[in-house]
């Protein structure tokens, strides 16, 4: 469904990422991990539209999408979330997610129809009044998320929705998007340093280092993978 | 029937009913508030429900003013038809404004330098446009006051009343409207987040364009209302900053980006407006300027001591809270 | 209109425009430190007018002799400006700074207008109809002053961001916020600071304009509206990009009260500032 082929971004002589490629098939959980600075944002960043690549091909359901706006991208099927949150402040939860409801149609109800299903999954209903303003970090996280699903997006791009929650509230966001993926058919590609949750969700993983793709294939084969090790020890493996 | 719709029922019945209790004075204050809380609303369109900062709004109200007051005065067309011209010349006016500045992405500061700096280029070129009178003014015909002629809106002080308070009456539920629906979202995401609001989907630019469009079309008829009130119109006075300045008052005191802010913010500063004009003529001193020190001062408290407004206090302690579904 | 005329009109804009360019380099150094909007620049400026004019008036001091004392009088204003009023303002939200500054514009006109009343004042020093003749050319003598004087002072400024050690903190904070709080440089003292420089600028630049032009309470907005057109023609945050704007924008202006009515001269390079964002809006020089 995404096939990410020989990606590069620079910003002022200064690769961020170099000649990246990936595909995720439709149906499936994968996961980017990688140090710190690895490249990994921007890489999300190039894929919804936020920042156009340098080089190389981005084509989403056969469609070449490379360069396009991030709200037509969001158009086209890819729900994203940011790892600085960037929630609608003075507006509810239930608003907030009614603003990706209202993605390719006019009608409130079906907005409002799409947000309840949104916040439901991510278990958020119950605080649909209060002001995004007024939520927790980790609240906001998922509200975040939520807004990406009322979106209706074929492929949800997640960046390190997990970072400073309790396990027992990431086995909760991972249950969710187990949910998510197996019964509505939502492929889901995400970034993330809290190896619990990669290890539980991803079916296949890539390793970023240096804005380079280092390795790939299944959970365990690249935790096991000397390149990977060498470039990164995750703290979540001594979990 | 909530609470708050009662309210207004309430409300609506008192404010037809008062052209029967009020003196001339009395009644020309209330409509001076109404067309504050117009004008201050429309201007709140664009500034507190999608957080474009217009500083130079005196542009549409005088541009509409003239259209419509030019067709009248030289082709005899009736007010009414001006007022379809007016609205279109402030749209275009705001959508090439608009493009200017929100095509590259580039920060709110672009379009509040540009709308200033179109409102004083505007006026200075007035100031040189002999069809509509320049600098000298432009004066509309008057016919006796006690003929009420609706068709060409000419007549007592009752029926601007009327006219004000339907001005005022359709801004409010054409914001109540707005609020409610996909305009009403996107704008609302646009002011509190823009790059969240493109993850979610919104092409930023073209909702910007609408917000501004939509307020300057407002905007234009609160000109048209302006030029057939008042009767005569004059480039240093109607496209003068300190007229963008008396627009914004209102809304920033009684409420940005709420239904009733605008409203509540109109009737305030009118009352003190009024009320401090007639204190310094009581005084005999006629100092100009001090009133608009005052201004200022009212302006530098609100921001800094109440930026949200007086309304969202007030609604709150009379009981009318935010539901959370965009039902405002 | 003979050749030679058109030139010295023209010669006149420059010179004239070198002014400019100090205001709007004050005002570009601050909103590329503080990233704020000063929206009361060129009421400050006209308040430095009025003062020039009033030490003038009141014991003949010609303005060139303010100078130093006007642009310390004002670095201590736009310090305390920023350190009382516009801090607590730095996070909140960009429209709110705006009218902050816009309140204060306001009422700074209006106390010159209450106070000085409406009528023009100018500052006519003894040698104000002198001028130095330049093969063909004739050019006010008080102009070159001004020009020159501006000129040094922009050098001054510039001097101080690339040599001092002060300055030098000013760039980092404008560079990478983060990172010069981490390192431990006192932002709220440093944006003061610019802000104090920023304004120092509109003190002494309003000390020369006060020869130059008639002042009345409502060039405060004009100018401020025109420093704003010079740095977004130049290019927000680039210091040369001001001085480069303000020279242009004398020169429209005599341009245009050439080919047009001297009332009109503000249409010009308000022509400009479109030409400008339809096409360049970035400006004409990059950010330093």
């Amino acid at each position: 469904m995404l096939e990410v082929a020989g990606v590069s971004k620079s910003f002022r002589g200064l690769r961020a990422v170099s000649g990246a490629t990936l595909a995720v098939e439709r149906g499936e959980i994968v996961a980017l991990i990688g140090p710190n600075g690895a490249g990994k944002t921007t890489l999300f960043n190039l894929i919804a539209g936020t920042l156009a690549p340098d080089d190389g091909s981005i084509r989403f359901l056969g469609s070449e999408i490379g360069g396009w706006r991030a709200d037509r991208v969001c158009a086209a099927g890819i729900g994203r979330t940011f790892q600085i949150v960037k929630p609608f402040a003075d507006m509810s939860v239930l608003e907030n997610a009614m603003v990706g409801g209202f993605r390719g149609t006019r009608d409130r109800r079906v907005a409002r129809a799409r947000a309840e299903y949104a916040l439901q999954a991510l278990d958020m209903w119950a605080q649909r009044d209060r002001l995004a303003s007024a939520l927790t970090l980790p609240d906001r996280k998922r509200l975040e998320v939520a807004r990406a699903l009322a979106t209706e997006p074929r492929l949800l791009l997640l960046d390190e929705v997990m970072a400073g929650l309790r396990p027992t509230e990431t086995d909760h966001m991972v249950a969710a998007f187990r949910r998510l993926n197996a019964e509505h058919g939502v492929t889901i590609l995400l970034i993330e340093h809290v190896m619990r949750a990669v290890m539980a969700l991803a079916q296949r993983v890539y390793v970023l280092h240096h804005g380079e793709i280092i390795s790939a294939g299944t959970p365990q084969q690249v935790t096991s993978d000397p390149k990977v090790l060498e470039s990164y020890l995750g703290t979540g493996a001594l979990q | 029937m909530t609470r708050s719709h009662l309210a207004l029922a309430v409300l609506a019945v008192v404010l037809l009913a008062l052209p029967l209790a009020l003196d001339r004075y009395l009644l020309s204050v209330m409509i001076l508030i109404l067309y504050f809380a117009f004008v201050g609303q429309a201007w709140n369109v664009m500034m507190g429900f999608c957080g474009q900062l217009s500083l130079g709004h005196a542009l549409f109200v005088g541009l509409g003013a003239y259209t419509a007051a030019a067709l009248y005065q030289h082709f005899g067309i009736i007010p009414w038809v001006g007022m379809v011209a007016a609205v279109a010349v402030c749209v275009a006016a705001a959508s090439f404004m608009g493009w200017l500045a929100f095509r590259f992405g580039i920060g709110g500061t672009y379009f509040a330098l540009l709308t200033i700096a179109f409102a004083e280029f505007t006026r200075i070129g007035f100031d040189h446009f002999g069809w509509v009178g320049g600098s000298g003014g432009f004066f509309l015909k008057v016919i006796q006051q006690d003929r009420v002629d609706l068709v060409n809106l000419r007549g007592n002080p009752v029926l601007f009343y009327y006219f004000a308070l339907a001005l005022a009456a359709l801004a409010f539920l054409l914001s109540a409207w707005l609020l409610r629906g996909r305009l009403g979202f996107y704008f609302r995401a646009i002011r509190d987040n823009e790059e969240g609001a493109r993850a979610a989907g919104v092409d930023v630019f073209r909702y910007k364009m609408y917000a501004v469009q939509i307020s300057a079309g407002m905007t234009a008829l609160a000109g048209v209302f302006f030029a057939f009130y008042y009767n005569n119109l004059f480039p240093e006075q109607i496209f003068h900053i300190s007229r963008s300045i008396e627009i914004i008052l209102a809304p920033i005191i009684g409420g940005i980006g709420t239904l009733f802010g605008p409203v509540l913010g109109a009737a305030v500063l009118t009352v003190l407006s009024e009320g401090i004009n007639q204190a310094l003529s009581m005084a005999g001193h006629e100092i100009p300027g001090v009133k608009q020190i005052l201004y200022g001062i009212a302006l530098g408290a609100a921001i800094m001591f109440m930026p949200n407004g007086i309304w969202p206090v007030i609604a709150r302690r009379l009981g009318f809270a935010r539901r959370g579904d965009g039902d405002a | 209109m003979p050749l030679d005329a058109i030139a010295n009109i023209i010669l006149s804009g420059l010179l004239t425009g070198l002014v400019y360019g100090l205001m709007a380099l004050g005002l570009s150094v601050i909103y590329g430190v503080v990233r704020i909007v000063n929206f009361a620049h060129g009421e400050l400026m006209a308040v430095a007018m009025y003062a020039a004019v009033f030490a003038f008036a009141l014991a003949g001091v010609d303005p060139l002799w303010m100078l130093v004392p006007m642009a310390l009088a004002f670095f201590g204003v736009g310090y305390g400006l920023q350190r009382v009023l516009i801090n607590p303002f730095i996070d909140r939200p960009e429209h709110s700074q705006f009218i902050l500054l816009l309140a204060v514009a306001l009422i700074l006109v209006n106390a010159l207008l209450v106070a000085f009343g409406p009528d023009a004042r100018t500052v006519q020093v003894e040698y104000a109809l002198d001028s130095y003749e330049i093969g063909p050319l004739l050019v006010d003598k008080v102009r070159v002053i001004c020009a020159a004087v501006a000129l040094v002072a922009c050098a001054l400024l510039f001097a101080i961001f690339r040599y001092t050690s002060f300055g030098k903190a000013i760039r980092a904070c404008a560079d990478n916020l983060l990172g010069a709080q981490v390192v431990g440089l006192n932002v709220k003292h440093l944006y003061a600071l610019t802000f104090g420089l920023g304004v120092a600028c509109v003190g002494v630049a309003g000390c020369l304009l006060s020869l130059l032009v008639d002042v009345t309470p409502s060039i405060g907005p004009a100018y401020t509206l025109l420093a704003f057109v010079i740095v977004i023609i130049g290019g927000l945050g680039s210091m040369i990009g001001a001085l480069a704007g303000g020279v242009l924008i004398g020169v429209s202006e005599s341009v245009a009260g050439l080919l047009f009515t001297p009332s009109a001269k503000s249409m010009l390079s308000f022509a400009l500032l479109i030409l400008v964002l339809a096409f360049r809006p970035q400006g004409l020089f990059k950010a330093r």
